[in-house]
């Protein structure tokens, strides 16, 4: 297999009326990768997610999915993706079984086919006790495990999830979690859209952060959070009085700024060795501490510094 | 190792569409109620009301009303389709048929087809209830199923029409007055329950340019002389012309929404 990429996004703009919602967004996903959109509400994720679809139409740019011109090759694009919607787009009136059976139909597996898909995928999602009740019945965790099989009944190569864990108790969202991390390890690539961080942090390899319509940043997590400097030490000082003594030798010794706030003092270390120098130096000038915390930069960090006062 | 897809063609996917909206009608029976209940409804109180100032009598005024009654049920009918279209779009579940590799036209046909029981069972009660008043049409049983499928066919080419004013209106709660007021006016400015002759001129012209008038005219020479007239070929073929030009509209309507 080619180093081919699977999407691949590029100028993709989308207006309502007035109100640009996609604003020249670009970005490129590599196969076997889970990337993650990130984002506020009303950042543009879903609108972006429905063009790749073909769900929606851009006012302008180009979607390839493997190589395929999505807007020329609606239909063939379409055979080569499932996609999970952030509303269950399932049939509330049928049963599960009905549902898969239907959508295996309607992929264009043969009668026979259709069947044997939908006992397995019943088993794989643990919907078999509940296979014939009508989905009224169901459960959130239960509807969005049904989605979810839905779409992959033909074990589609890309995989498109709208927000996948909105609104799941943290058990069934945690079980989302292994479902998804199992699909990559059997190759799948997925595009996930999240409003939360600790879920892109979790599960995606690549990430774009996307506020009003463009990405404003893009990287691994990894990459995402060192940009926000290292880890963050915080001393908290035995005696206030020393404060301004602390401050100035803290000063020295770190590139970053010194922040105060009463007895605490916070800085941003280059690497976590360099903790032992501060300590030491603090030590030498006979500086007591009461209290230590080291924070690794989150996800979250990064979020707040890229949108906070936007939106 | 990868599941074995065959191409879907337009009509197996339009066949489990059809499938999939009768499932949706077997699950929620009382979405039936209307095509039973408003037949025999209007059957009776138009019959009973209206019989003795119009033709003398109840008896006498069947053969005039019953084609009326099967005909604006079978507007009412079809007009269900746009709102039941317009429901599922605004569903999730329409996001994912469009996001699936099959046939653009499958989900639209597939519910029209599935919506032929409901006129299926409209044309059914119709006719009984009728039969049941006294109504004996003096031609054979099989004329009255050849009106019965003629009346069904009207109806589901009328269901294209209003599948596009269903894709059009921004909810289904406006199809459903917009379709209430259209199938109002097309079954009462007609020939249906009031002959021609007793209407006023600018009635008469404003009922000779209304489709319906001819399907009802069709259907009440069929069954007064026992033969496929000259007019219900008319109706036939206008019908056929006009699911040729609404389908690709509404399939147009659809792509865009």
């Amino acid at each position: 297999m080619t180093t081919q990429n699977a999407i691949e996004v590029s100028h993709l703009i989308k207006k309502f009326g007035e109100k640009v919602a996609v604003n020249d967004i670009s970005f490129k996903v590599r196969q076997g990768e889970v990337f993650g959109l990130l984002g506020p509400n009303g950042a543009g994720k879903t609108t972006t997610l429905r063009m790749i679809t073909t769900l929606l139409k851009a006012d302008s740019g180009q979607v390839k999915i493997f190589g395929h011109d999505a807007a020329k090759e609606g239909r063939l694009a379409r055979s080569m993706f499932g996609l999970t919607g952030q509303y269950a787009s399932v049939d509330e009136d049928l049963s599960a079984r009905q549902n898969l059976m239907i959508f295996s139909r309607l992929n264009g597996l043969s009668r026979q086919a259709a069947k044997e898909r939908t006992t397995e995928l019943l088993t794989e999602f643990s919907l078999d006790n509940s296979a014939d009740k009508p989905l009224k019945a169901f459960s959130g965790g239960m509807r969005r495990r049904l989605d979810l099989a839905v779409s992959l009944i033909t074990r589609p190569a890309l995989i498109f999830l709208d927000e996948p864990t909105t609104g799941l108790d943290p058990r069934t969202r945690s079980q989302m979690w292994d479902t998804i991390r199992k699909l990559v390890d059997q190759g799948s690539t997925i595009i996930l859209t999240t409003q939360y961080l600790d879920e892109a942090d979790q599960l995606a390899d690549n990430l774009a952060i996307i506020d009003h319509g463009q990405v404003v940043k893009m990287g691994t997590p990894a990459e995402l959070k060192e940009q926000l400097g290292g880890p963050r030490v915080t001393f908290t000082l035995s005696q206030t009085s020393q404060v301004a003594a602390a401050e100035r030798l803290l000063a020295t010794q770190v590139a970053g700024d010194v922040q105060e706030e009463g007895p605490d003092l916070s800085v941003s270390l280059g690497q976590v060795a360099q903790l032992a120098t501060l300590l030491a130096t603090l030590n030498d000038a006979q500086i007591g501490i009461s209290h230590l915390a080291v924070q690794e930069p989150s996800l979250d960090d990064v979020f707040m510094s890229l949108t906070v006062g936007k939106n | 190792m990868d599941v074995q897809i065959h191409r879907g063609n337009v009509l197996q996917n339009t066949a489990t569409m059809a499938y999939r909206n009768l499932l949706k009608t077997i699950h929620n029976p009382d979405q039936l109620m209307d095509v039973v209940i408003q037949p025999v409804l209007f059957m009776l109180m138009f019959g009973y009301l209206f019989g003795g100032a119009i033709a003398g009598g109840v008896k006498a005024y069947l053969p005039t009303i019953v084609p009326g009654i099967l005909i604006q049920t079978m507007l009412s009918a079809a007009s269900g389709s746009g709102a039941q279209i317009r429901e599922d779009l605004d569903s999730g579940v329409f996001d994912r048929f469009k996001s699936l590799p099959m046939a653009r036209i499958a989900p639209l046909a597939g519910q029209l087809f599935a919506d032929s029981l409901r006129l299926l069972i409209a044309a059914i009660t119709s006719l009984t209830t009728g039969y049941l008043m006294g109504w004996r049409p003096g031609v054979g049983l099989g004329w009255v199923v050849a009106i019965g499928l003629l009346a069904i066919f009207m109806g589901w080419v009328l269901s294209w029409v209003f599948a596009l004013l269903g894709l059009l209106a921004k909810s289904a709660a406006a199809v459903q007055s917009v379709s209430l007021m259209t199938m109002l006016v097309l079954s009462f400015m007609s020939n249906a329950f009031v002959p021609m002759k007793a209407l006023t001129k600018p009635l008469q012209f404003i009922a000779r340019l209304n489709p319906v008038t001819y399907v009802i005219t069709a259907i009440r020479q069929i069954l007064a002389t026992g033969s496929w007239t000259h007019e219900a070929w008319v109706v036939l073929v206008f019908g056929l012309v006009i699911v040729a030009i609404f389908a690709p509209l509404t399939v147009w309507a659809y792509d865009r929404n």
